[in-house]
Parts: C-alpha cells; sequence; structure tokens
C-alpha cells in the first residue's frame, strides 16, 4: 500500500468525524485495495439469498438438528421462559405458521406437518423500514442485519415484523450461566468462543449465517438438516435462473408466510 | 449584595465539595500499569498496525473493524507487510492476547474507561 | 419569574413533596429496571410494548390538546380564552416531558439514545415523532415563557413569538398524527392498520386534554384567586362535547368495518378487548368500564343542562379522561399485539415495578405541571391586584 498506517489512522479519524462510513475512509487510503483487502466489497450485490424448506421432509430429528446447530452456534440461549425466549429458528405447526390459512378440511399431512420459522429475510422489510438508527438494514444481497452495537431497543422493529421473527433480550442473557435454575438447561454456555452473545436490551433475530456465507459456507440450519435428511432444506440466489433453488421452486409448489403483505418473504415451504 | 454572606459561604461549600476528590487524592499518584505480553503476543512481533499506533488508538481501529465488519461485510484486512488479518476483536486479537485482564482491563482500569465489549463478545479464558 | 414558585402555602410545598416521593420511588425502581433489563415488567416477546407507550401515547394527546385553547383565541380571535392560554401550554409542557420519559424508560438501551440523532433515518417514524415531540416542547416553551413575562411587565410580548404560535398550532395536530402513524403503517397489525387511527387519536385528545384542563381550571380557582372564568369553562365544555362525540363515532366506524366485514383478522383484537379471545379476557371488565364511562361522559355532555352546570360538567370530564385513558393508555398497545403474529394470545399485564415506574413519571409531569401553573397563577394574581 502506498500509504503509512499513520496516514491511515489519519484517514480513518477524519472521515469518522466527517460521518463517513468505514468503506469511504477504506477508499480514501487505497483506491483499488479494496478488493484485496476483503472478500466483499458490497456484499454479494445483486444476489438475492433465499431459502427453500420441503415441509414433507420436515420431521422431529431435522427440527432438532437444525435448532440446536444455529443456536449454538449462534450462543442462543435457552432461557426456558415464553416471554423472554430467544430464537432464530423454531418449530410451529402448520394452523399457527399460516394463520387464517388452515381450515376444518385440510389434509390430514400438511394439518399434522411440522414447520421449521426463521427470519423471512424480506425483499421490502418493514423492520429495516421503522429502525430509527438503522440498527437493522438491508444488505445489497437482500440478508436483512441485525447491528447489535447500534440497536437501542425501541422494539419498532419487533411490532413491525409480522412474522414473530425477532427476539428480544428482556435481560442479560448470559444470565444462564448464573442463575441455578438455568444453568442445566444451557451447560456450556457459550457454546460457540469465536461468536459473540447479545447482551440486555438489544433485539437479535437470524442472519442467514451472514459470517459463513462471507467464507463460501452455506447456512448451519441447512446443513444439520440435510444431513439428516437430504435436500430438507435448499438455500441459494433466487437472482441466478440456474441455482438449485430456483430449479426446485420450478417444479414444486411452495407457500410463503403471510405473502398478502407485500413484504415479500424469501424463505419458501415446499409442499 | 441581598444575603452576600449565605451567597459567599455556599459558593465556598460548593466548590469545597466539588474539588473533594482532589484533596483527597493528593500526592497518591497511581502508578500507570505496565502492558504485558503473552509468549503468542511476543513472539508474533507484529501487531496490526506499530506498537505507538496500536497504544494511541487501537479503539480506533476496533470500531472501524466492528463497522466494516458488520455493516458492510468487510472481514479481512490486509496489514502493512501483505499479511491478511480476520477482522475480529474476539477470534484474532484476543488470539495472540489472551491476558484480557493484564492486557486490557490493567490499563483500562487505570485509564477510567469501560468499553462494553465484553458485554457481548467473549474473554478468552485465563488461568488464575 | 422563578421567584414566584418558591413562595407557596404549605399545601402547595406538601404536594410538591409528596409529588417528589413519588419520583423518588419511581427512580429507585428505573434504577432495578437498568440493571435487570426491562424484563422485571410484563412485556413479552409477543407483548412487546406496554404501559410505558401506551402512556406515551396518552400524553401525546394531552400535549397536542393544547392547541384547543391557542387555536380560537388567536385564530379566531375568541378573547375569552386569552385567559387560559398559558395554562394549555403549560400543561402541553409538562405532558410532552412525560412523553419523552415515556419513551426514554421503554428503551432496552437507553444510553445510546443519542444513536437517533447520530445516525438520522428519516425513513423511520421514529425519527419524525423525536422531531415534532421535541420542537413542540421548545415551541412551548418559548411562546409560554414568553408570553407569560410579557404579561408581567405589562408590556406585549415580542412579535416573533406570534411566528411561533402560529407555527405551534399546526405543529400540535402533527404531534399526534404522526405520533398515530408509529402504529397506523406496520403490516399484519390490523387494530392499528387502520386509515382513521391518527383522527381517532386526535378526536380521543381534543376530548381528554381539554377535560383535563377543564379540572385543572376548577383546582386553579379553587386554590388560588385566579379565576380562568365561567365563559372559558363553558366553551371548554363544548369542545369536549364534540371531540368525545367524534372520538365514539370514529371507534364505531372502526367496529362497522370490522364485524360487517366479517374479517376474522379485523375482528380479533376487538374481540380479544371485549370478550376475550382463547380463553384470555382480562381486558374485557376494564374496557366495558371504558364503555359505560364513555356512554356516560357522552350523555351529561350532550344535554345541554348537565353541561352547562359545573358539577356535571366535571363528572362528564372526568369519565371523559377515565373512558379516553382505558381506551388508550390500555387498550389500544395490548390489543394491537393480540393475537400475535402466529395466531395465539400471550397476556400481558405490567408488573409492580412497572406501574411504580409509570407513576414516577407521571408524578415528574405533575411535579412541572404545578411548578408551571404555580409561576402562572402567581402572575395572573399579580396582574389582577
Amino acid at each position: 500500500m502506498g500509504i503509512d498506517r499513520r496516514a491511515f489512522l489519519k484517514i480513518a479519524g477524519l472521515s469518522t468525524i466527517l460521518g463517513l462510513g468505514g468503506k469511504a475512509a477504506f477508499d480514501i487510503l487505497a483506491p483499488g485495495e479494496l478488493e484485496a483487502s476483503t472478500n466483499a466489497a458490497s456484499p454479494g450485490a445483486g444476489k438475492r439469498w433465499a431459502m427453500a424448506i420441503d415441509a414433507r421432509l420436515v420431521d422431529d430429528k431435522v427440527i432438532s438438528e437444525a435448532t440446536s446447530a444455529c443456536h449454538r452456534h449462534h450462543n442462543v440461549p435457552d432461557l426456558d421462559s415464553a416471554k423472554e425466549e430467544i430464537k432464530w429458528i423454531w418449530e410451529e405447526d402448520y394452523e399457527h405458521s399460516f394463520p387464517g390459512h388452515q381450515h376444518e378440511f385440510v389434509s390430514d399431512d400438511i394439518k399434522h406437518a411440522k414447520f421449521l420459522l426463521l427470519c423471512n429475510h424480506c425483499s421490502n422489510p418493514p423492520c429495516c423500514r421503522v429502525c430509527p438508527t438503522k440498527a437493522t438494514w438491508q444488505r445489497a444481497d437482500g440478508i436483512v442485519m441485525m447491528d447489535p452495537h447500534r440497536c437501542i431497543g425501541c422494539r419498532f422493529c419487533m411490532a413491525a415484523c409480522p412474522f414473530g421473527a425477532r427476539s428480544f433480550n428482556w435481560g442479560d442473557p448470559r444470565r444462564v450461566t448464573r442463575v441455578p435454575e438455568l444453568v442445566a438447561k444451557n451447560q456450556g454456555f457459550p457454546y460457540n468462543k469465536d461468536y459473540p452473545t447479545r447482551a440486555k436490551g438489544v433485539v437479535e433475530k437470524c442472519t442467514f449465517c451472514v459470517d459463513l456465507l462471507e467464507k463460501g459456507e452455506q447456512p448451519l440450519c441447512m446443513t444439520a438438516a440435510n444431513k439428516v435428511k437430504k435436500g430438507s432444506f435448499t438455500f441459494g440466489d433466487l437472482s441466478d435462473p440456474e441455482s438449485p433453488i430456483r430449479s426446485l421452486l420450478r417444479k414444486r409448489y411452495s407457500l410463503r408466510r403471510k405473502f398478502e403483505l407485500g413484504t415479500n418473504p424469501n424463505v419458501f415451504y415446499l409442499i | 449584595m441581598y444575603d452576600g454572606g449565605k451567597i459567599i459561604a455556599g459558593l465556598i461549600i460548593g466548590i469545597g465539595l466539588l474539588m473533594s476528590p482532589f484533596f483527597y487524592n493528593a500526592g497518591k499518584a497511581a502508578k500507570a500499569p505496565e502492558r504485558v505480553l503473552t509468549e503468542k503476543a511476543k513472539q508474533a512481533k507484529e501487531c496490526i498496525l506499530d506498537k505507538a499506533q496500536m497504544t494511541a488508538s487501537h479503539f480506533k481501529l476496533l470500531d472501524e473493524w466492528r463497522h466494516t465488519v458488520v455493516r458492510d461485510g468487510q472481514r479481512y484486512y490486509k496489514r502493512a507487510d501483505g499479511k491478511v488479518l480476520y477482522k475480529s476483536l474476539q477470534v484474532t486479537c484476543m488470539d495472540c492476547h489472551s491476558n484480557k485482564a493484564n492486557f486490557c482491563d490493567q490499563c483500562h482500569n487505570y485509564m477510567a474507561v469501560t468499553p462494553y465489549c465484553w458485554d457481548c463478545h467473549i474473554a478468552p479464558e485465563e488461568k488464575k | 419569574m422563578l421567584d414566584t414558585v418558591l413562595k407557596g402555602k404549605q399545601g402547595y410545598w406538601g404536594w410538591l413533596i409528596f409529588l417528589l416521593a413519588i419520583m423518588g420511588v419511581g427512580l429507585g425502581c428505573y434504577l432495578y429496571q437498568f440493571q435487570e433489563g426491562l424484563r422485571i415488567t410484563g412485556m413479552s416477546r409477543d407483548v412487546s410494548w406496554g404501559f410505558y407507550i401506551a402512556q406515551f401515547t396518552y400524553l401525546v394527546g394531552v400535549a397536542a390538546s393544547g392547541v384547543m385553547v391557542v387555536l380560537p383565541y388567536y385564530l379566531h380571535d375568541y378573547k375569552a380564552f386569552g385567559r387560559i392560554t398559558i395554562l394549555g401550554e403549560f400543561l402541553a409542557i409538562a405532558a410532552v416531558t412525560m412523553c419523552i420519559l415515556f419513551i426514554f424508560v421503554d428503551l432496552g438501551n437507553p444510553v445510546r439514545i443519542m444513536n437517533v440523532l447520530l445516525y438520522p433515518t428519516p425513513n423511520s417514524i421514529l425519527f419524525w415523532d423525536m422531531i415534532v415531540l421535541n420542537g413542540y416542547l421548545l415551541l412551548n416553551l418559548f411562546i409560554g415563557w414568553n408570553v407569560l413575562s410579557a404579561e408581567r411587565k405589562g408590556t406585549h410580548y415580542p412579535s416573533w413569538v406570534k411566528v411561533l404560535i402560529y407555527i405551534s398550532i399546526p405543529w400540535a395536530f402533527s404531534i399526534h398524527t404522526v405520533t398515530a402513524f408509529l402504529y397506523a403503517g406496520l403490516p399484519g397489525r390490523h387494530y392499528w392498520l387502520s386509515a382513521i387511527l391518527a383522527a381517532r387519536f386526535l378526536a380521543s385528545a381534543f376530548c381528554s386534554g381539554p377535560a383535563l384542563l377543564l379540572l385543572l381550571c376548577l383546582i386553579v380557582r379553587k386554590v388560588s384567586k385566579f379565576d380562568p372564568g365561567k365563559e372559558q369553562i363553558r366553551t371548554l365544555g363544548g369542545i369536549i362535547a364534540y371531540a368525545m362525540l367524534l372520538n365514539v363515532f370514529f371507534f364505531i366506524l372502526e367496529l362497522f368495518t370490522a364485524f360487517y366485514s366479517q374479517i376474522p383478522g379485523h375482528m380479533h383484537s376487538f374481540q380479544f378487548l371485549f370478550s376475550g379471545l382463547e380463553g384470555h379476557g382480562r381486558l374485557a371488565p376494564w374496557m366495558w368500564t371504558a364503555a359505560g364511562f364513555a356512554f356516560v361522559a357522552v350523555l351529561l355532555l350532550v344535554i345541554p343542562a348537565t353541561r352547562r352546570k359545573e358539577d356535571t360538567l366535571a363528572i362528564a370530564c372526568v369519565s371523559v379522561i377515565i373512558a379516553t385513558w382505558i381506551d388508550k393508555g390500555l387498550g389500544l398497545v395490548i390489543g394491537g399485539f393480540t393475537p400475535n403474529p402466529f395466531g395465539r394470545v400471550t397476556d400481558y399485564w405490567p408488573t409492580t415495578p412497572e406501574i411504580l415506574i409509570t407513576l414516577g413519571v407521571w408524578a415528574t409531569g405533575f411535579f412541572i405541571l404545578t411548578v408551571l401553573y404555580k409561576m402562572a397563577v402567581s402572575i395572573k394574581e399579580e396582574v389582577g391586584a
């Protein structure tokens, strides 16, 4: 690089004062070097990540493996309370996954099917629209991200999300290592020493494993589920007509939760 | 001036209270803590920036990192010598500086700053 | 002008000390909440806003209602209200302060509140709410202070104050409209997703606020030598009557749309509130109480004889306040979150610390209100003497 480190800090400091983002600092610092030092300049621009879950293949084992893979990697505690519950991916029945859709004559396999719900990473996300600090926003690749460093805990996003995909840290999540009744349920918490926990007072949710995607890996729920039932989960880029998820959606009938609200969910349920 | 005596007495008491921490601590300057490096950090020789810059501005760098990683998805950093680093306090920084108590806390306590990094990020386990 | 605040009778000091004590208890509970997080409240994943945000919503209405005395005086030259505009403005100051405090105590990360300014986000209604509320607070502070100090000196207030007064009139409408937009633009929350919500908010504001103001006028007359005036109270009564009728009318419009269309999502919240859903009916007695008081209020306000008699008018005002408070300060927020996005019902009820924090904020508002009213009334007495 044609610039010394002291100059980097000066530029970085100055650009912070001027309110420029981090990327701007890099651009001033070394135009062209940006791509070399990162593997995602404007992460996944043009992509539209989506997930398809085959309701026929989802069983208890798929559910427990997918949920625990996710929750252990992301250090999601078990707070043993429906009110304070934090969940990134969870099981739900047909009636409550698709409220208003059920009727008394719905087929038995659907009536008793189990669905795995997670953030829909909507293409038109109301949560991002309402956030007063841009603590939640949509990336160029469609992933709805959450910046826990910036969240003020106003919970407007939770009121705006029609899917109940967002959880709030009503208390310190790390209390599961201190409160005797919770310790047993959370042996080894935080499970993943390379991933942070959250602090009290911030909202959290599924990130489509953005940290793994950027390393070229796949979301953990999918990897875990497919180990149990091959093909139960498909993840891919909807903007690519040749992607496996697109060809799957061409072949199979799919449902999306509350599509009529116009948020354009990107999680599909194959029936 | 009405009630001049009361006002002056009040001022003296007020200023006295304000200054009390200075009087209390006078002549007891705390010694600046020494930087303690782990074996791994000593062997690495190079940090992200040079030592003076790291001491003075590590928090700016970390702020820059968290912003570019979380918000822009830029997860790698190219060091002056060309080495590429994974931008992570928890994974990269604390790998070498696994002695948080001596490396981070000691100086932060001395400077009376309480960064909230560790509310979320997991500190390495340290042998007491 | 603050000198007037420091001279008062025993009752005045006793009342302030009483409020301070409640504020102290509220602060103590808040420190506990600050330490433990919002888990000490009754809120949950499903009912993620509760008592605090409901009080906030109610009080935005009270704040906005100051315009109901300002507008007739300045735009229609209705001279009689000149005597009490200051009371309307000072009530607005106290109410907006409570609003801001309620938002603050509801935040999960209050220390980061400045992020709203550091990362301004015009697509968020909360950003605009922050602007209109703070703007309204400043407007009323400047206007109230300048008009009152001019009155004390026997001069006319500077002409730039007049400009601020004209700005403050549409601004008052904006604070409650923007607050309604916080709710009315959220997909999937049927109880709030209604074009008439902002109008309903304004109607309920313009009856509940003036009702409180009228009661305050009666108290002021009792405890001081300043009489807000018979005509003023009578006109306020008329305003309250019209606004309360509109408020009830708008609510019936909501009921019609929901129950004539028979769309389940539109009916659920009303069913939950008035008769319970899936066995959860804790709010039903409250909502029927509100309906009862609304009925009494409408009756007393519509019949000329009871509206013009101050005793019955006062009862009508108390009924208006109870009815609108239950509707907005309890039903609106809880009803909007029920049923949850999965069609399930989660109970919500404020906890003791939550109620004490709420009382603490109310006490803070009444402390400010008392001090401001003391100032206004002392100066009115001084000028009148």
